[in-house]
Order: C-alpha cells, then sequence, then structure tokens
C-alpha cells in the first residue's frame, strides 16, 4: 500500500510540474497587442488561483490517503456535517470568483471598443480561404494556403511536412497591416462560418453569413503572425490559415501603392488574348491550390464523394456548361468560384481540365468571355 | 439508513409474474423488467463505447504525426462527428440510464419502475437509433461531418445523411425523455414507506434533477434539429440571415440543449461517487443536505449559461459579461460537493478497492476540468481557448475521467451485486492504474497543445505539435486497450467466481437498501416494501 | 381497484409481464423516419416506407392502449399506478412546452435580436451598413432580401389577428370550458352532461383545426404568405402548424375518450384517461393564447 501512496503523490507532482512547465515552454502567447498582454495576464492570474486551489484540493485528499487508511488502523470518526464550514466553503470561492471578475470585466469591455480605429479591414471567410478588403483603400485579395504545404498534406503526398518551411502555417498572400494602428476589423462569412484566429493579436472572432461581427488590434512589434481558422468549415477546415505581416506605417504605404498598380495592371491584363500556353500554366497552379483538395491532382476525384475530372461528362462537354458548374457550384460540396477567382483564374482552370487530366478538348476560354458573364 | 422487510401478507395476485424471466432472445424484447432492461441499457453502452473509441482512434492516429496519412479530411470530419454523438448518446448516456433502471427501484425500495412498458421502449428506441445513425456512413456523401454541435450553415451542406442524423436526434430524444418521465415518476410515486426525499440516495438524487434537464432540453433540441430539417428541404430563415434568421440562433438554441447536457453527462456520476466514498471510507456521507441541494443549483444554473460556447460570436458585451459570471458561479456548488466528498473521506477508515480507487481519482480528475471549465468561463480568456485543443482537454477531463470514470467505479461497485459474483480485485486494480495512467498521457498534452495554438477539429496540424500529438496518441491507444481488461472482467465477473455476499462489502448495508437484498437480487427486486427508519 | 392505501404493498402494484408492443412502435417509427428521409433525398421508395410506418405506428398504439384499457376496466390498477399514470402525463406535457419553447424562442430572438442587428440598429450598425443597405427593421419581414412572397419585391401580407385567429381564439377557449364541464358531468355521475360536453369539445376542436386550414389556404394563394416567407413565414407557419398538430391530436384522444365514456368506461373516481385528455387539451389551449399574442397580434 505504500506504493500505492508513493504513485498517489508522484502522479500529484507529476500535474504540478506539469502545469509549472507549461508557463515556460507552451503556455498562451503574450502576443503583440495590448489585448493580447491583458488576455495572457488575466489567464495567468486564473491560472495560478486555480493551482493554489488545486494545490488544497490534491493536498487534502492525498493527507487523508495516507493517514485515514484502515491498514493504518484508522477508525472511522462519525462527523457528517459542519455548517460553519461549509459556509467557509461556501463563501471563500465565491469572493474568490469575485475577484477573477473584477479583472475580466474590464479587459473585455476594451476588447469590445472598437471606436476610434484609424483604419478598417473587413474579412470574409469562404471555403477555404480568407478574403480581406481595405476598406478605406479600395484593395481587396484572396488569401489561401501555400502551395508547397497544399502539396504536402495531400494524403500520400510522401512530402515530409517537416521539409516545408510553416507547414500549413503559410499563405499565398499575406495580410499586410501598420503597426501602431488602432486597426478596426469587420467580419463576415460567404459560406459558412469560420473563425479569424492570430494568438498574437489575443483574441478570436466568427465570421457570420449575412452579419458583421467586430473587433480590433493594435500592433506593437513588426513581424509575421501565423494563425487559423478555428470554426469547423468543413472539408479543408485544418488548411485556411492566416498570416498576418505587421509592417511600419512607411512601408505598409509603399506596399498599399504597390498592390494598387499591380492590380490596375492585371486588371488590364484580363481584357487581353491569352495563349493555350499562358491559361494551362496559370490553370494547373489555380487548379492545384482550389480544385486539386477534392478533385485530386491527378483528376480522378474521390469515389464515392467528388466525382473525376478526368472523362469527366461535364469537363468533355459543351464549355459553357463546364464553366457554369464552376461559377455557380453544384450540389452541396462544389463550391461556387464566382466570386474567389479572377476571370483569368477561371478561364485558366476551366481551360486546364480540359486540357490536362486525361482530358484532350483542345479547346478554350478567354478571359474576357468570362467577364461579360 | 436501514430498513427491515415489513409482515409479509403471503397473497399473490394471479397477475404477478413471480417465477422469474422468460427464456430465450424475445424475453429481452419484450422484458418489463427493470433489470433486464439495466443490462440491456449497459451492454448498449458498452458496445457503443466500443464503436466510439474505435472512431477516437481513427482520429488519433490520423494526428500521430502530421501530414495526411490514413484518411480523407471529410471522412476524419466524420469521425469527429460520429465519435462525439455516439460517446454523449450511446456510452455515456445509456450507461448512466442503465444503472439507473437497474439500481433506483433497489434503492427506493420499490417492485420495479413506475412504467414499464415506457420503460421497455425508452431502451428499445435506442438500437434502431443507433443503427440509423451508424448506416450514415455508407450513404452518400459520408456520414454528418459538422461535429457534434451540427452548426449550419455547414451541417446543411451534408449529404444523403443529414435526414437521418436528424431523425436520429429525434429518436434518440423520446428515449431520452422517456425514460427521465419514468424516473422521476418512479422516484416520486414508488418510495418505500419512510423513504423520505431527504433520505433517498445521493444517486437518485442527482438522477431526479438529471431526468429533470432532460425533460427540459432534449425537447428544444428537437425542435432546433426539426428546423435545421425544413431549412434544408421546406425553404425557411430561421438560420439564413437573407430571411430575416441568423445562424447564431441555431448556436443559442442547441447550447440551451448542450450544456445541460454536460451536466446529463456528469450528475449522475456525482451521485455514484457519493455512494462509493462513504462505503469505502467507513463513514456516512459528509453533508448530505448540502449535497443535494448543491446538485439542484448546478441543475437549475446549467440552464442560464449556455452561451459561455459563444462567446467569440459577437454577442452584445452585456451578454458576454452575464454569462461570464453566471458560469463562474457554477464553480461554487460544484467545490462544494468537492470539498464534501474531501470530508467524508477525511478521518475516515479507508480501504481501496477498485472502486474506491476509480473514485478517488474521479475527485482529482473531475478537479482538473473543472479548473479549465472555469478558466474557459472567463470571457476574454476564451477568446484564446475557443475551439482549441485546451477545450477538448477540458471535456475530456470532465467526461472521460469525469463521467467515465464514474460509471467504471459504479460497475465495480455493483458488479457483485448485479452479477452474485466477485469481480477480480487483481485484475481490477490492474485496469484501474492502466486506464488512469493512460488516460493522464492522452489528455494532459492537450492543454498544451490548445494553448499553444493548435485548433480543434483538424486532420493535420503544423509541425511544432507533432511531440504532444504523438504522446496523445500513444496515451489513448493504451487507454484503448486497457479498456479490453475491463470488458474480460465484466465477462469473468457474470460467468462465475468467489460468490458475493449480500453486504459485498464491509459495512455496506449502512449504506443502502440495495445491500439488503441478496446478490444477485431475486427477479421482483422488493415484493414487499421495505420499511426505511 | 384495490382501493386506496396509504402504505403501498409492493405486490398490489401492477406489473405487466410482459410489453408486446413498443417493438412495434420502435419499428414503425424507425421505418416511417426512414422513408421520410428517404423522401427528401428523393428516392421514391420513400412515400410508400412512410405510410408502413405510420400504419405499423396506427396498429401500436390500438393495440397498447387497447391492452391498458383492458387492465383498467379489470380492476388491474391501484390507486398507486393511477398517480403513475397521472404524472407521467404531467411530465410528458411539460416536455411538450419545452418543445414549443424552442419555437417561441426562436421567435423572439429574430425579433429582439437578428433583425435588429441586421438592419444595423443599437450596438452592430455596421451590419446593415455593410451587408443589407436599406434594410429596415420592421416586424413581420421576410429579410434582407425578401426571402419567398410574390414578385420580384417579395411582397408578403401579414396575417390579421382579428379575423379567423380571433374566432379561434373563442373556439379554443370554450372547447377549454366545454371539456371542464364535461368533467364536471363525470364527477356528478351525469353522463349525459359528460357526453354532450366531450361532443361539444371534440367539435370545436375540429372546426379549430378546419379554420385554420382555411386560413392556411388564404395565405398561400392570396397572400404570398408561405413557409418559405422568410423568417416571419417560418415562425409563423411552424408555431401554428405544430400546434394545429397538437390540437388534431388532442382532439383524437378526446375522441377516443367520448368512445370510451359512451361505453361506460370511467367512473368519478377512475377517470385517468379523461384527465390525461383534458389537461392535454388545456396545454393546446395555452400554447394558442401565446400564439395568438405573440405571433398574430403583437
Ligand atoms: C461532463 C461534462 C462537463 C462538465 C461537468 C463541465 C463543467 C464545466 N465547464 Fe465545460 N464543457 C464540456 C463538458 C463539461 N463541462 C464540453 C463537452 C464542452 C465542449 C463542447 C464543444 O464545444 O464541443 C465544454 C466546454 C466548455 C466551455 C466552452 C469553451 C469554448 O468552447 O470556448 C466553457 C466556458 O465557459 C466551459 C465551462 C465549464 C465550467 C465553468 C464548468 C464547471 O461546472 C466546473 C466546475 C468545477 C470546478 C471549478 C472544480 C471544483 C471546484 C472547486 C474545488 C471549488 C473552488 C474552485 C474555484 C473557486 C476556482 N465548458
Ligand atoms: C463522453 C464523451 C466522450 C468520451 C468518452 C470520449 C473519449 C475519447 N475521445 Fe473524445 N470527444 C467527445 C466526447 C468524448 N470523447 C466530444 C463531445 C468531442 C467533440 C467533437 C466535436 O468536436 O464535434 C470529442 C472529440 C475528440 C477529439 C478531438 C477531435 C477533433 O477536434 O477533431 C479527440 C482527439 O484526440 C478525442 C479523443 C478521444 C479519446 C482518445 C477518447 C478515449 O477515451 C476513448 C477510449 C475508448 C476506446 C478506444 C474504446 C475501447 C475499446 C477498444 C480499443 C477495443 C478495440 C476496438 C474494437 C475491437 C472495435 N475526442
Ligand atoms: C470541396 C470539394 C471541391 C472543390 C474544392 C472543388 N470541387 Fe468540383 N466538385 C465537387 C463535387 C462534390 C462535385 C460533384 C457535384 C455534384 O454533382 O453534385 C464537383 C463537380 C465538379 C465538376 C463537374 C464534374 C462532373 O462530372 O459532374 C467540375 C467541372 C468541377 N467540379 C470543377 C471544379 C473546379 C474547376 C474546381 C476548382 C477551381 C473545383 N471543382 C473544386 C467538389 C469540389
Ligand atoms: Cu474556415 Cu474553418
Ligand atoms: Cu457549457
Amino acid at each position: 500500500m505504500r506504493k500505492l501512496r508513493l504513485w498517489l503523490a508522484g502522479l500529484g507532482l507529476a500535474f504540478l510540474w506539469g502545469q509549472a512547465e507549461a508557463d515556460y515552454t507552451l503556455n498562451l502567447t503574450e502576443g503583440v497587442t495590448e489585448l493580447s498582454r491583458d488576455v495572457h495576464d488575466l489567464h495567468m492570474v486564473i491560472f495560478w488561483i486555480c493551482v493554489a486551489i488545486g494545490v488544497l484540493v490534491y493536498g487534502l485528499i492525498i493527507y487523508s490517503i495516507a493517514n485515514h487508511r484502515k491498514s493504518k488502523g484508522a477508525i472511522a470518526a462519525d462527523f457528517h456535517e459542519n455548517t460553519k464550514l461549509e459556509i467557509v466553503w461556501t463563501v471563500i470561492p465565491f469572493l474568490i470568483l469575485i475577484g477573477m471578475a473584477i479583472p475580466a470585466t474590464r479587459v473585455m469591455i476594451k476588447i469590445y471598443d472598437t471606436s476610434g480605429a484609424d483604419m478598417t479591414i473587413k474579412v470574409t471567410g469562404y471555403q477555404w480561404k480568407w478574403r480581406y478588403e481595405y476598406l478605406d483603400e479600395g484593395l481587396d485579395f484572396f488569401s489561401t494556403l501555400d502551395a508547397d504545404s497544399n502539396r504536402a498534406r495531400q494524403t500520400g503526398s510522401g512530402i515530409r511536412p517537416a521539409s516545408v518551411d510553416n507547414y500549413l502555417l503559410n499563405v499565398d498572400k499575406p495580410l499586410v497591416l501598420p503597426t501602431h494602428k488602432k486597426i478596426r476589423f469587420v467580419f463576415t462569412g460567404a459560406d459558412v462560418l469560420h473563425s479569424w484566429w492570430v494568438p498574437a493579436l489575443g483574441w478570436k472572432k466568427d465570421t457570420i453569413p449575412g452579419f458583421i461581427t467586430e473587433a480590433w488590434a493594435n500592433i506593437e512589434q513588426e513581424g509575421t503572425f501565423r494563425g487559423q481558422c478555428t470554426e469547423l468549415c468543413g472539408r479543408d477546415h485544418g488548411f485556411m490559415p492566416i498570416v498576418v505581416v505587421a509592417k511600419p506605417e512607411s512601408e505598409y504605404r509603399a506596399w498599399i501603392a504597390e498592390q494598387k498598380s499591380a492590380g490596375a495592371a492585371a486588371k488590364a491584363d484580363a481584357t487581353r488574348e491569352f495563349s493555350m500556353d499562358e491559361l494551362m500554366a496559370r490553370g494547373k497552379t489555380t487548379y492545384e491550390s482550389n480544385c486539386a483538395a477534392c478533385h485530386q491532382a491527378t483528376g480522378e476525384g474521390i469515389p464515392g464523394m467528388v466525382p473525376a475530372i478526368s472523362n469527366s461528362p461535364v469537363a468533355t462537354g459543351p464549355i459553357a456548361q463546364h464553366l457554369d458548374v464552376v461559377l455557380n457550384g453544384k450540389g452541396a460540396m462544389m463550391p461556387a468560384f464566382r466570386e474567389t477567382l479572377s476571370p483569368v483564374e477561371l478561364a485558366a482552370v476551366v481551360t486546364y481540365q480540359r486540357n490536362a487530366l486525361g482530358n484532350g478538348m483542345a479547346d478554350m476560354i478567354q478571359p474576357s468571355a468570362i467577364k461579360s458573364n | 439508513m436501514s430498513a427491515s422487510a415489513a409482515t409479509h401478507d403471503d397473497h399473490h395476485d394471479d397477475h404477478h409474474d413471480d417465477h422469474g424471466p422468460a427464456k430465450g432472445f424475445m424475453r429481452w424484447v419484450y422484458t418489463t423488467n427493470h433489470k433486464d432492461i439495466g443490462t440491456l441499457y449497459m451492454i448498449t453502452s458498452l458496445i457503443m463505447f466500443m464503436i466510439g473509441g474505435a472512431m477516437a482512434l481513427v482520429i488519433r492516429l490520423e494526428l500521430f504525426e502530421p501530414g495526411m496519412q490514413y484518411v480523407d479530411p471529410g471522412f476524419f470530419n466524420q469521425m469527429t462527428t460520429l465519435h462525439a454523438l455516439i460517446m454523449v448518446f450511446g456510452a455515456v448516456m445509456p450507461a448512466f440510464a442503465g444503472m439507473a433502471n437497474w439500481m433506483i427501484p433497489i434503492m427506493i425500495g420499490a417492485p420495479d419502475m413506475a412504467l414499464p412498458r415506457l420503460n421497455n421502449w425508452s431502451f428499445w428506441l435506442l438500437p434502431f437509433g443507433f443503427v440509423m445513425l451508424a448506416s450514415t456512413l455508407f450513404m452518400e456523401g459520408g456520414a454528418p461531418a459538422a461535429g457534434w454541435t451540427l452548426y449550419p450553415p455547414l451541417v446543411l451542406q451534408t449529404g444523403d445523411s443529414f435526414p437521418f442524423t436528424i431523425f436520429t436526434i429525434h429518436i434518440l430524444g423520446i428515449s431520452s425523455i422517456m425514460a427521465a418521465i419514468n424516473i422521476i415518476t418512479t422516484v416520486l410515486n414508488m418510495r418505500a414507506p419512510g423513504m423520505t426525499m431527504m433520505k433517498l440516495p445521493l444517486f437518485v438524487w442527482t438522477w431526479v434533477i438529471t431526468a429533470f434537464l432532460l425533460i427540459a432540453v432534449m425537447p428544444v433540441f428537437a425542435g432546433a434539429v426539426t428546423m435545421l430539417l425544413t431549412d434544408k428541404y421546406f425553404g425557411t430563415s430561421f438560420f439564413n440571415a437573407a430571411g430575416g434568421g441568423d445562424p447564431v440562433l441555431y448556436q443559442h438554441l442547441f447550447w440551451f440543449f448542450g450544456h445541460p447536457e454536460v451536466y446529463i453527462l456528469i450528475l449522475p456520476s456525482f451521485g455514484i461517487i457519493s455512494q462509493i466514498i462513504p462505503t469505502f471510507a467507513r463513514k456516512p456521507l459528509f453533508g448530505y443536505s448540502s449535497m443535494v441541494y448543491a446538485t439542484a443549483s448546478i441543475g437549475l444554473l446549467s440552464f442560464v449559461v449556455w452561451a459561455h460556447h459563444q462567446y467569440t460570436v459577437g454577442m452584445p458585451i452585456a451578454g458576454e459579461l452575464y454569462f461570464t459570471y453566471a458560469t463562474m458561479l457554477i464553480a461554487v456548488p460544484t467545490g462544494v460537493k468537492v470539498f464534501n466528498w474531501i470530508s467524508t473521506m477525511w478521518r475516515g477508515s479507508m480501504t481501496f478497492e477498485t472502486p474506491m480507487l476509480f473514485a478517488i481519482a474521479f475527485v482529482m480528475l473531475f478537479t482538473m476540468g473543472g479548473f479549465t471549465g472555469l478558466m474557459m468561463s472567463i470571457s476574454p480568456a476564451d477568446l484564446q481557448y475557443h475551439d482549441t485543443y485546451f477545450i477538448v482537454a477540458h471535456f475530456h477531463y470532465v467526461l472521460v475521467p469525469g463521467s467515465v470514470f464514474a460509471l467504471m467505479a459504479g460497475t465495480y461497485y455493483w458488479l457483485p451485486k448485479w452479477t452474485g459474483y466477485m469481480y477480480d480485485e487483481r485484475l481490477g486494480k490492474l485496469h484501474f492504474w492502466l486506464t488512469t495512467i493512460s488516460v493522464n498521457v492522452t489528455f494532459f498534452p492537450q492543454h498544451f497543445l490548445g494553448l499553444a495554438g493548435m485548433p480543434r477539429r483538424i486532420p493535420d496540424y503544423a509541425v511544432q505539435f507533432a511531440e504532444f500529438n504523438a504522446w496523445s496518441s500513444v496515451g489513448a491507444f493504451v487507454f484503448g486497450f486497457s479498456q479490453l481488461l475491463f470488458i474480460y472482467i465484466i465477462i469473468k465477473a457474470v460467468r462465475g467466481g468467489q460468490k458475493a455476499t449480500d453486504e459485498v462489502w464491509e459495512g455496506a448495508s449502512e449504506h443502502g437498501l440495495e445491500w439488503q437484498l441478496p446478490s444477485p437480487p431475486p427477479y421482483h427486486s422488493w415484493i414487499t416494501a421495505p420499511f426505511v427508519k | 381497484m384495490k382501493g386506496h392505501n396509504t402504505i403501498p404493498m409492493n405486490e398490489d402494484y401492477y406489473l405487466p409481464h410482459k410489453a408486446t408492443y413498443p417493438i412495434v412502435g420502435s419499428i414503425g417509427l424507425t421505418t416511417l423516419l426512414v422513408g421520410f428521409a428517404n423522401q427528401l433525398n428523393g428516392h421514391a421508395i420513400g412515400s410508400t416506407l412512410m405510410l408502413a410506418g405510420t400504419a405499423i405506428l396506427v396498429f401500436m398504439m390500438a393495440g397498447w392502449f387497447s391492452e391498458v384499457i383492458r387492465e383498467s376496466l379489470a380492476g388491474n390498477y391501484n390507486h398507486q399506478v393511477d398517480i403513475s399514470f397521472r404524472m407521467g402525463m404531467i411530465w410528458f406535457i411539460t416536455s411538450e412546452v419545452f418543445f414549443f419553447a424552442a419555437f417561441f424562442g426562436a421567435l423572439y430572438y429574430t425579433r429582439i435580436y437578428a433583425v435588429p442587428w441586421l438592419a444595423g440598429e443599437g450596438a452592430f450598425e455596421s451590419t446593415g451598413e455593410l451587408l443589407w443597405k436599406g434594410f429596415q427593421n420592421v416586424w413581420p419581414t421576410n429579410g434582407p432580401d425578401s426571402i419567398g412572397g410574390v414578385g420580384p419585391e417579395g411582397h408578403f401580407e401579414p396575417m390579421g389577428a382579428w379575423g379567423i385567429p380571433a374566432i379561434n381564439t373563442l373556439i379554443l377557449l370554450s372547447s377549454g370550458a366545454t371539456v371542464t364541464w364535461a368533467h364536471w358531468g363525470l364527477y356528478a355521475n351525469n353522463r349525459r352532461q359528460l357526453i354532450i360536453g366531450l361532443i361539444a369539445t371534440v367539435a370545436l376542436g375540429f372546426l379549430f383545426v378546419f379554420l385554420q386550414a382555411m386560413e392556411y389556404h388564404e395565405a398561400y394563394t392570396e397572400m404570398g404568405l408561405t413557409l418559405g416567407t422568410g423568417i416571419y413565414g417560418s415562425t409563423f407557419f411552424m408555431l401554428t402548424g405544430f400546434h394545429g398538430l397538437h390540437v388534431t391530436i388532442g382532439a383524437i384522444f378526446l375522441l377516443v375518450v367520448l368512445l370510451r365514456s359512451l361505453r361506460g368506461h370511467f367512473g368519478h373516481d377512475n377517470h385517468f384517461a379523461f384527465e390525461a385528455a383534458a389537461w392535454y387539451w388545456h396545454f393546446v389551449d395555452v400554447v394558442w393564447l401565446g400564439l395568438f399574442i405573440f405571433v398574430y397580434w403583437l
């Protein structure tokens, strides 16, 4: 029975050690905003209070197990109530809770105060990518899992995740933000619920179709901060990361200017005539980052769930119908890409599907034809 | 609490069947006997625990290392969803219902449950419900994959299995409501003379309160999923903003059910633990009446805290704060229970048979889960914790070394009574230690994963989470296979062994009527009502 | 009847040896629901299964209830059994109350919270501004996209309170009175009063259902108001529809009680089925009052 006692004591110690260890190695991040620091501090306060109560509770249990055992000749007492004691252990926890509620309230009120922001970013969750609109700049783009991670994460890809930079936490186009500005975020969802979480900012917020939710951040440090979608949003919920790059005001302004001119150029570009090779090259990357997750890189689909593109009646049928499926989606699973892909990408991916993956239709569609759709 | 048999006036009505059960399979189909039905419930629960656990092992297998190795992400989500639905509705709830059926009539000195035919139906809906749920795996589009919470709009993307999922919930809901009605009626109407409400064993009390929760919340869940059904097939707009509805409305309805539901999963455990600790401490339960009031307070509070699952949906700040305060309050009555258990052990004369080991582990590990629950109830902090593995760790601590441990404790405690034979104590202890160690290896690292930023419901993760996930998976497999030992121990005890005495545990007859009947009890438990002093 | 023992003797509590109907009920319900699910998934077999399931369920209920009636008439049920039945019914009705609470909850939530939010009122300005410009917080509404209704504007007419609904209120309230009057008749061993009271109640019940059907017909054909008319149509038809279903069930229940009364099944101290039906009827009545106030009137 001594063995048992040691075991239990060891177990109890292991917990406490684990908890304390967490503090130094794998604890909640302090983050880079005032809010995230406040939340971290609050977390530490409640954590230590729980540890203290835990020590008391476990201590009493272990002491009792060690000493009040029959094998040690303990004779059972007969008490079965003690009003004073019971009042004590009702009132003291209550007071402790009030002690926790006060700072919690203060932090929550601060988190909810989105007034007086310097700029507004609109974030829309899509299955499975993010759309960022800089409402004051007229800038608007999508952000998707980067191609390296995407390749590696396909079932049976044979690529070691550890060999990929920031596996599953990297995107093709990060959200660039200025430091030392109060940034207001407005969130909404395009299809289902998502949730936008960058731990370093100190909070997460759900994106709800048809509704706007709000939050704010004032980033105090330059750097790259990573997060993920945290509301189950379907098959690829695990694969829609978020990357925020915070830059000083001046660099941020330069980046904005660059994006605007690049955007204008791309727009002009979309009206020109594309060659087959151009479309196929562009189509391959678009296919791999948007379609391969379901239809597979080889185009064979997932039997019973997702139809093959290879020899598919749609991809080998009239091009207008093919385009229609891609633009408007089909059934419960096939998403509509009308909004989330640009005309160039749409034209490219349709052309690619018809001329690769075992199909050889030898026809193509121009981006300009899609714009008029 | 002690009772003496009433003078038995020897007349038997012809409509009584005192000759024991009929033979053959149809006995189980037609039975109205509370012990038979209890046994059916518990066998079903064990099977469901295996199936739900096997699904958990699929989850843990895929999460053993980063990268997608074994399953499709869509299938992974189906596993998460079915694992939770099966564990909650198939393993834990039926197990408690089984114990209620077996023990409540015996513990209150009743001949059987108050409404025996209804009792049969409560059970015999379950197999149909679960076959329906399991069949969704083979349908076009696969099983439901939107999480056990079935949030719209995502759940509306489910394929052919969608209506089957909804109807499964209706069937299970009807079953639970009927079982709850039966239990309340039995306790209120069938107590032996002298068995006042404030003498009820705590297992009975906690079940009465649980039954009230069931009656109040299962219909709301049924209503909520009915709205899902009409939104998908009949053009209603409950959860569609374009028509003036709101996806978050579903969350409110779901959690109005879902939060009390988690107490439905824990209150009977509290009852079992409150039976076991006094027996093995050889002391009366400390603070009986405060235990009753605490349970009732937890039950009442559980109706008014639901939105602590929705801190991130953008409720008005008043809502965030209200739900924070209300949720925190639950720590007070729960603490009362923990302190009462400790005081029961205090200066007792304890022995540590397997039920007691599980009970002590319950108190310690449930408290761990309670602490993380309390941390999550603080809304600003939960904006970080929400939907991460910190939550997964929290609820597995309260559900596995919580509810499931209490069930195991109860099984070991009452198994000699049920079967008439002692289980193998050495194997029982082995099972305890394997289970307790592995459950911590499985779920403790998940705290770190969550705090470090790993979201839940993902089939693959960034490489920095690899180590703890590997630990967690190893723990899960050890835990899972340790349960084969549990099943072996049960089967062994059913088939024979050392005869159990009526009292089974030294001095147990001080602690409940069940120990005054023979082991196993006669087919009709209390033919003559005992008088309780 | 074994008389009213103050100390219940357990062996006097009637325990059936076996229950053959529950498994039939499970098979029936499962068949019905599997049929419905197949129907929704567009499989032809659905409606057949639904019919079969319904038939099995009807068979089950008829069988189960006759068995209970037989036992009751044979005097197997003592006072304690009677109390069990009563408690069972009360808690069953309680669970029904909570079922309606879900739909009332949906109504309150959308009216007080979701619709104003969509319209950008109070703390949530930006939802209206960024997503649904021009949407006003009015009730009834079919939402910012005017889902359902007629024409491109999605126009519909809300259901007024003072036509059929007001008449239906009177009908249900009077039926509550007639059923109580019948109950008095039963207590006074006045069979005539019992039967006339029940006939009146059942008739009023079916009249209510008939009028509601007319109201639905008008809504669908003339008012542009359907189940699919946004959140107003959804809450309106789901609440009144489930209520109507319960009125129908209650009226059938009362009809059975009427038939049994005609056969003289009930005594002044032995009429659980009558009381259960009456309680159910009052519950349906109270729900209607809630509907009248919150769905039609306010
Ligand atoms: C058995 C089931 C069970 C039980 C008992 C509990 C108990 C509690 N739970 Fe838990 N919970 C779940 C099952 C359970 N939970 C599940 C399944 C989920 C996830 C659902 C999903 O999203 O899928 C969840 C999620 C969940 C959340 C949502 C988190 C999120 O998604 O962001 C929150 C937030 O407040 C919460 C809080 C609590 C609290 C405060 C308690 C309290 O009851 C705990 C009280 C106990 C103690 C505090 C310990 C003992 C007390 C003392 C020793 C006294 C002194 C202590 C102090 C004063 C600190 N739970
Ligand atoms: C009572 C409820 C309960 C129980 C007992 C468990 C038990 C377990 N759970 Fe579960 N779990 C939930 C309720 C429960 N869980 C809920 C509500 C969720 C949330 C779902 C959601 O997000 O929607 C969840 C989610 C969940 C996740 C997160 C998934 C995700 O977010 O994607 C994980 C991951 O590790 C997990 C693991 C486990 C493990 C390893 C066990 C183990 O304890 C199980 C061990 C048991 C066995 C392994 C069976 C024993 C038998 C054998 C091994 C024999 C061999 C088998 C055969 C011969 C068939 N669970
Ligand atoms: C989430 C999974 C998913 C993604 C991502 C996806 N699809 Fe699909 N796709 C489907 C499913 C499922 C169907 C079958 C729809 C149906 O018939 O109901 C489908 C059908 C199609 C079809 C019709 C095939 C046929 O034979 O019926 C085409 C063409 C198609 N998808 C193209 C694309 C393109 C192009 C992309 C990317 C830009 C894409 N899909 C991305 C799931 C997906
Ligand atoms: Cu988007 Cu999860
Ligand atoms: Cu909760």
